[in-house]
């Protein structure tokens, strides 16, 4: 399961997959607010938090695809399969690979990208700590969402339609940990809910997106 | 020995269950039983809207547009009992193969996502006079925002695969792994909405405080919209079912040419 994770990240890194691709989606987003809604510092300071998730969040769709895409159609996916490693274990440490290349980048900086938007300064550490919790879930649901995709020739746009809806909860904790840690209020209860359903999604999606797999190598 | 007997019994009493899912069985008791059905749900439709339009008095702070609840009410609770039907009927189809389950389930989802559009569309009619605004981020809508959104994701999947046992699969397991995160999705939104605002003020409970003249034709209207759903539920599997016999038939020949 290392060597596993060893190649795919090497791959990721060597085939200028989404490694920096996710980021760059990334700066550019942020960019793109303030032209959208102004520059006042204010009202960039306010939606800060929010944006900086959704925008983790659209670029950690964008790569979602090539979880199993490229292996599923050179047939290293079917290999894979009858490995000696349990099914379950292929996807969650393809998903750990993804959050490696993809989604820790974008943790990182997040806070950076933050300074763009005039966010206050306990905002540095609360857009790091919840998107550190929070992106886990994101690649572990999307890992789910690219194996009931994967035989299909164009399922890009098919994966962002099943992805989102699941990435709701998600998002809502997400998002509202930062901005209550950001006003300085109490936000354990969404902190811990957001890590719960990290937790969940970790332990659980795995079997679920096996499932769908062996159903798609069928 | 008696308490396996009895198991035993208990086993053969509900094993007549599982033999509607033998297609042609199906075809034939949905035959049989869909002009009831239908009789019914024009019926029932029909006593609740006109008595509901028309022989309900006026509310004093509603004025007419309460009149909407008729049709309100009723889509919204399909809509939601729409995503339950097609949960069980997956897991049907994903622990005992029933091929009917499969296809009712496709059968039922355009069903219910109208169901949740028209819920949505009446609202936003009747939030129009009475809130002031087409739509507000309250939990309830917002909760039908999302449920529309998964009953799009799971057609669209279906639309997507080729192969008719592996989208059913597949859509099975979406229904099952959405109807998880539809669930959180339900308090997520809850929770979030009482973090930025008041709590919900919008969403009384009607059906507590509802006066016995608007009740009743209300309950026959839910009747009628349920039923309304098995009946259209039913032809469109027959369809589905009918479709899967042409494609069988189509295959049989073209083997019979080669």
């Amino acid at each position: 399961m290392i060597a596993l994770l060893a190649r795919d990240l090497a791959l990721a890194i060597r085939a200028g997959g989404g490694f920096g691709l996710g980021l760059a989606f990334y700066l550019i987003v942020s960019t793109l607010v303030p032209f959208a809604v102004g520059p006042e510092a204010a009202v960039l300071a306010r939606i800060a938090p929010g944006i900086l998730w959704v925008g983790a969040l659209l670029a950690c769709l964008l790569s979602l695809d090539r979880i199993f895409q490229l292996d599923f159609e050179d047939g290293s996916l079917d290999l894979l399969a009858t490995a000696p490693i349990p099914m379950e274990g292929t996807v969650a440490v393809k998903a750990l690979a993804h959050w490696l290349t993809t989604s820790l980048p974008l943790v990182i900086a997040a806070p950076i990208f933050g300074a763009l938007m005039n966010m206050p300064a306990p905002g540095y550490w609360w857009i790091f700590v919840t998107l550190l919790i929070g992106t886990p879930a994101l690649s572990m649901i999307g890992a789910f969402g690219a194996a009931l995709t994967v035989g299909l020739k164009r399922g890009g746009l098919l994966l962002s339609l099943l992805v989102l809806p699941l990435y709701i909860p998600t998002l809502i904790f997400g998002a509202e940990a930062a901005t209550r840690g950001i006003g300085g209020f109490e936000n354990t209860t969404p902190l811990l809910l957001l890590a719960g359903i990290t937790a969940a999604s970790v332990a659980l999606l795995p079997f679920a997106a096996s499932a769908a797999l062996r159903i798609n190598l069928r | 020995m008696s308490d396996m007997h009895r198991t035993k019994q208990a086993r053969d009493r509900w094993n007549f269950l599982w033999e509607w899912a033998n297609p042609v069985k199906f075809m034939w008791f949905s035959g049989r039983v869909l002009p009831w059905l239908i009789a019914a749900t024009v019926i029932s439709l029909v006593a609740s809207l006109v008595w509901g339009f028309f022989f309900t008095p006026e509310a004093i702070n509603f004025g007419s547009s309460v009149k909407i609840i008729y049709v309100h009410v009723p889509t919204a609770t399909v809509a939601v009992s729409a995503w339950f039907m097609m949960l069980v009927a997956s897991l049907i189809w994903l622990i005992r193969r029933h091929h009917v389950s499969a296809l009712a389930a496709k059968a039922a989802a355009p069903v219910g996502m109208v169901m949740t559009l028209a819920a949505l569309a009446t609202g936003a009619m009747w939030g129009q006079p009475m809130w002031g605004t087409w739509w507000a981020w309250d939990p309830r809508l917002t909760s039908f925002l999302i449920l529309f959104l998964f009953y799009l994701g799971y057609m669209a999947l279906w639309a997507a695969i080729e192969n008719p046992d592996t989208a059913a699969d597949l859509t099975s397991v979406l229904a099952v792994v959405g109807s998880v995160f539809a669930f959180l999705s339900r308090y997520a939104v809850n929770f979030w909405n009482q973090g930025l605002h008041q709590g919900a003020t919008l969403s009384l409970d009607k059906e507590e405080n509802i006066a016995d003249s608007y009740w009743i034709p209300l309950v026959i209207g839910i009747g009628g919209f349920m039923l309304f759903f098995v009946t259209m539920v039913f032809i469109r599997t027959r369809t589905e079912i009918r479709l899967r016999r042409i494609h069988a038939l189509e295959l049989r020949e073209r083997m019979a040419d080669a």
